[in-house]
């Protein structure tokens, strides 16, 4: 600590570029925090997943519709226990940005296929009884500042029988998923009611969701649904929860990888740029140094001086842009993109490459100041 | 009266691009606990080389060198740089003062690398700093100083750890008159009061007179020497 106003006092020494310096670290490390974060998120997609959850799509295509008819033929397969149609409404509220999914399933099944899902049996029993009814996550409600009651117009691609592709709905009800409230972000309807509502491919699905009494058979009763539909003209494809949105995120693309690559180009960036303003500050400060090696320091305690002012730059800067990161965290998760949280093994992370940051763009201005003969210095060559 | 300080045929040569120069000539020197040393000199005669050799910020190329009873000679980097925080104190023309560091901050200084705790420190610092007159301005960054109080503080700096040897490479030499002579008047009573042994490079015949002993350096070698009885 007695060696701290020193480093501080250098640090300071030219305010503009250290602050410059701080803010270019602070953002590198803001979107390290969020790229990472999301990262970390979309690689635990699935890990809490339900073994026990099947979902029927496509052969051809997740996008391609499966006939409303296959319902039946997968329910007397052996083994499942539940089925129920998974369709949609993709729309938007009031302006484009506002994008929401209305859900269209036989909403007791699906609620009773997610058990994780918790929903009020009275609000549950509401949506039966109204056909035009929703039952809406709680993030979507906060953000809109609906209550149950509200009518909700949706603005959306799918056309009416009357032509309109104008959708309202009545909120009956509430939902939320405790442990993953960020996915909490649908309206749930009745497939019926949007089934008989559509002018364009009715009595179909996007897809089934299924569930199993023995998980352990889940691969035999994957084989057996496909095996029904073989050399139909629409082929399915059944797979396990896990399975299923692990594909799904293929479909974007390798996330990690893209996410690696920009953290490691900003962070490479941002190495020169630390160096260099090290490299300047011990510069200018030669004469300074050559003192501090006149009244006894060593060439050992000067090197490591700066390599201290090198951790406490990159340090500070970097706590406040994983700070940073945490504080958006929540805000991204309302929008479904993210954890509730940034992953504290993100945090870890962090600050672990802002320690070898510092050390790597210190050690140069270091080896200098540690090289550095006194009477040179303090004669200006 | 031991010796504080022992030379035997130091040499010292520096290579200024393709030409090598020999700045000091097997040089013997023997000064003695107490004394208040005043090397004169023309420029480039070599008095801050040996300044330098003797306060072990510089290396001889050969000869012998006892300061401070310690053969600096035989050190180490790390060892020459602990020897020189207990042993010897600084004391620049341009002050050498840390721009951005308070008066009191600069004079703890030396005293960082010790063992010495917070308390300890605060108080050889107060010390020193009322020796020179400044503990009022302890507070005051080098900027808000004059050169004078600069000078002070850098005095006190070179004080603190109580050295037994404080060297001096033209303390006067960026003051004016009256503030050279408080200068002067500072480091004579640093010598008489607390016995500290000086040597002091300087230009001026006027602060030379201060001293008790006189040395004049001529192309790096020591052509006479003088006691004289300073006022």
């Amino acid at each position: 600590m007695k060696f701290f106003p020193l480093v501080w006092t250098s640090l300071w020494r030219k305010k503009a570029r250290t602050i410059f310096t701080l803010l270019s670290i602070i953002v590198a490390f803001l979107l390290f925090g969020l790229l990472q974060g999301v990262n970390a998120w979309l690689s635990a997609f699935g890990a809490d997943s339900h073994a026990n959850r099947l979902y029927v799509v496509s052969r051809v295509s997740e996008i391609s519709p499966l006939p409303g008819a296959y319902l039946k033929q997968i329910e007397r397969v052996p083994g499942i226990r539940q089925v129920t149609y998974i369709g949609g409404i993709p729309g938007y509220y009031q302006e484009k940005s506002n994008n929401i999914l209305a859900m269209a399933s036989d909403v007791k099944t699906l609620f009773a296929i997610y058990p994780e899902w918790q929903v009020r049996p009275e609000q549950l029993e509401a949506i039966s009884h109204t056909r035009d009814g929703a039952i809406v996550g709680v993030p979507l409600m906060r953000a809109f500042g609906w209550k149950v009651g509200d009518r909700i117009p949706l603005r959306t691609s799918v056309m009416k029988q009357n032509g309109s592709a104008d959708w309202n709905f009545e909120i009956v009800g509430t939902y939320d998923i405790p442990g993953s409230p960020s996915l909490a972000n649908r309206l749930i309807v009745n497939y019926t009611y949007f089934d008989e509502a559509r002018r364009l491919e009715r009595g179909t699905a996007w897809a089934f969701v299924v569930a199993v009494d023995d998980p352990s058979r889940s691969a035999q009763i994957c084989a057996a649904v496909d095996a029904l539909f073989v050399n139909s003209p629409s082929e399915t494809t059944t797979q396990d929860e896990k399975a299923y949105f692990l594909g799904q995120l293929r479909q974007l693309g390798d996330v990690g990888l893209m996410t690696n690559a920009i953290v490691a180009a900003v962070l490479f960036t941002l190495l020169f740029l630390t160096g260099n303003t090290m490299m300047q500050s011990v510069r200018e400060r030669t004469p300074e140094l050559a003192i501090l090696k006149t009244v006894g320091f060593s060439d050992r305690s000067v090197t490591v001086l700066v390599l201290i002012e090198s951790l406490l730059l990159c340090g500070l800067a970097a706590s406040a842009g994983l700070a940073g990161a945490a504080a958006v965290f929540p805000f991204a998760a309302a929008l479904g993109v993210a954890g509730s949280a940034l992953p504290l093994k993100v945090v870890v992370e962090g600050l672990t490459i802002a320690v070898v940051l510092a050390i790597a763009s210190g050690l140069p201005p270091a080896w200098r100041a540690q090289r550095l003969v006194i009477v040179d210095a303090l004669a200006g060559r | 009266m031991p010796s504080v300080v022992s030379l035997k045929g130091v040499v010292k040569r520096y290579t200024r691009g393709k030409q090598r120069v020999q700045v000091l000539h097997a040089l013997d020197l023997e000064i003695q606990e107490g004394e208040f040393l005043a090397l004169m000199g023309p420029s480039g005669s070599g008095k801050t080389t040996l300044l330098n050799l003797i306060g072990g910020i510089d290396r001889a190329d050969d000869g012998d060198l006892v300061v401070a009873g310690e053969r600096i000679s035989a050190l180490k980097s790390r060892e020459l740089a602990h020897w020189r925080a207990r042993h010897v104190g600084f004391v620049f023309q341009f002050y050498n003062l840390m721009p951005l560091l308070t008066a009191e901050q600069n004079v703890e200084l030396p005293l960082l690398m010790t063992n010495l705790s917070r308390a300890q420190r605060n108080n050889n610092v107060q010390a020193a700093l009322d020796l020179v007159g400044l503990a009022d301005r302890a507070s005051h960054k080098p900027a808000e100083l004059s050169g004078g109080q600069q000078q002070r503080v850098a005095i006190a700096r070179a004080l603190v750890a109580d050295p037994d040897l404080l060297v001096c490479d033209e303390p006067t030499g960026d003051l004016d008159r009256e503030m050279a002579e408080q200068i002067l008047d500072l480091l004579q009573m640093v010598n008489r009061e607390q016995g500290k042994t000086i040597i002091m490079v300087t230009h001026d015949s006027k602060a030379a007179a201060r001293a008790t002993r006189q040395l004049h350096l001529d192309k790096g070698r020591l052509i006479d020497a003088e006691t004289s009885v300073a006022a």
